[in-house]
């Protein structure tokens, strides 16, 4: 008797990827760059973070034939980015055979109430949060892996900081509390009390964590790292700096040896210019993306 | 005698589940990120992960040949998915060796893509009658085995999934993420019989002998 498909399996593979660096790719070409330079697995999107930033309009699922051709041109596995609560979007990537779907707050959301029920899918998903209530919402959901959302395609490290400090804080807090107390904060988290007690006995999330949006430099990896991140996204970081290549193989190099600075120094030397970037303040509320997804 | 120190390679991939799973058993374990963390250890654990990012850092940190030396002092070696395929001397798709100590042939992604990544329960004679809860994760199989090679695991199709050649040990499922030590069991043993192998009935003299070189009668 063997399962397919199962719980173990769905967060395993997430396990596997922990160390690493998961790099947004839009052609086969960008994830070639990104698998010779180390990256644990590529996201297939249609348009970096910035450049929907830059371009407006509406950001949906990537084309399935660019997916099929990322998917041929590396061994590392595919994810790929369906809009929030589009699950259309998400049982076309799961019939392409993708490894992982992002059900993403960097694509326009298609329902602004819902997000997809990830139960139903054979193939796993990982989804964004900036809080503990919102990453507990998400695994209720059947989300195998979460990563915090900082704010995408700005090269701006200050939201990830936030989220992942956030979410870190709120589970050390969990681990003082009684078992009454318990049962209130599940009500403010608006989170099933059976996963936030889980939170409070392992003194961590039951899936892996990622941080994600705005890592532009070695450094900021290893910053995200240190803060108790588990592997991090790299959006427009990489594709949107003077040398993609350098970039990608330097971050992947100070997530591995994030608590060494010697290394980090090393690793940091002579890259050229990261991603210009943009302070958090020029962006109105109404454009930020990391307050999509509820 | 001082119970037996492994080093987990902590480049990337599931290396705290291989250090929980040792401490569960009571034995300790450090992280290997540089040739410096190898020094002094009885043993060395390759964890799951992603086998080409785990290629370039292992090359990129000259960690090939001080991990190749320990494994030729003796000191077990056991490998995980792709821990397994970094063992490999041969891999199916042409790809150069990354740590060729086990003599087999590995077929990367052998069942698919991640929709194909299963679990099941195996039997493991090697390890007693109760069957090993195996995860398969975008797993490997070993496509071929040399003449010193101990197949410890099949499928039921076959296909072979654990091995043992003298002190190397690799699983193409991941025994760290179900709970199941007696992999690790099996390894710490093989580390502390590396580091005291004990008098040996070989080497013992006769009782009735005197000490070496002593006069007759």
């Amino acid at each position: 008797m063997s399962d397919t498909s199962t719980w173990a399996t769905k967060k395993g593979l997430a396990q596997m990827l922990k160390g690493g660096v998961i790099m947004d790719v839009v052609t086969p070409e960008h994830a070639k760059i990104a698998e010779e330079a180390g990256a644990v697995a590529v996201m297939a999107l249609e348009r970096v973070p910035a450049d929907i930033r830059a371009t407006g309009g509406v950001a949906r699922m990537s084309d399935p034939a660019m997916v099929e051709g990322i998917m041929k041109a590396v061994t590392i596995p595919v994810m790929a980015k369906a809009r929030i609560g589009h699950f259309v979007e998400a049982q076309i990537l799961e019939a392409l055979g993708v490894d992982y779907i992002d059900e993403s707050e960097v694509l326009t959301p298609a329902d602004e109430e819902h997000h997809i029920d990830k139960h139903q899918f054979k193939v796993p998903f990982v989804c964004g949060c900036r809080n503990l209530g919102e990453a507990l919402r998400r695994i209720s959901e059947g989300a195998a892996m979460i990563r915090t959302k900082g704010e995408a395609g700005t090269g701006n490290i200050v939201e990830a900081v936030r989220h992942i400090r956030t979410v870190q804080a709120e589970i050390r807090q969990l681990a003082g509390m009684r078992e009454d107390e318990l049962f209130a904060r599940a009500k403010e988290l608006q989170a099933p009390y059976e996963l936030v007690a889980g939170v409070a006995r392992e003194g961590r999330l039951p899936v892996v964590n990622f941080v994600a949006g705005g890592i532009s430099t070695p450094a900021d990896a290893a910053l995200a790292m240190q803060l108790g991140a588990e592997g991090v996204f790299v959006g427009s970081g990489i594709f949107k700096s003077e040398n993609p290549a350098r970039f990608a193989n330097a971050i992947v190099q100070a997530t591995t040896h994030f608590d060494n600075p010697k290394i980090l120094a090393e690793v940091s030397r002579g890259l050229g210019s990261p991603m210009r970037g943009i302070a958090l303040e020029t962006i109105a509320e109404t454009e930020r993306l990391a307050v999509r997804g509820w | 005698m001082a119970p037996p120190r492994f080093g987990v390679l902590a480049l990337q991939g599931a290396f705290i589940e291989h250090i929980r799973t040792l401490q569960a058993i009571g034995v300790e374990s450090v992280e290997v990120r540089l040739p410096e963390h190898l020094e002094g250890l009885d043993g060395l654990i390759l964890p799951g992960g992603e086998s080409t990012t785990m290629r370039r850092l292992i090359e990129r940190w000259g960690l090939r040949e001080p991990i190749l030396d320990l494994a030729r002092r003796g000191a077990p070696i056991f490998g995980t998915c792709a821990g397994m395929i970094a063992l490999a001397r041969h891999l199916d798709d042409g790809e150069e060796p990354i740590l060729p100590l086990l003599d087999v042939t590995v077929e990367r992604n052998a069942f698919g893509r991640q929709l194909d990544s299963f679990e099941t329960d195996l039997v493991v004679p090697v390890l007693g009658d109760t069957p090993v809860h195996a995860v398969f994760i975008r797993a490997p199989v070993i496509a071929r085995t040399g003449p010193g090679v101990d197949i410890l695991a099949r499928l039921p199709d076959r296909r072979i999934v654990a091995v043992r050649e003298r002190n190397i040990v690799a699983t193409a499922f991941h025994p760290e993420l179900a709970g199941e030590t007696r992999f690790h069991r099996l390894v710490a043993t093989m580390a502390s019989a590396h580091a005291d192998p004990g008098e040996g009935a070989g080497r013992r003299p006769h009782p009735l002998r005197r000490s070496e070189g002593s006069e007759q009668r």
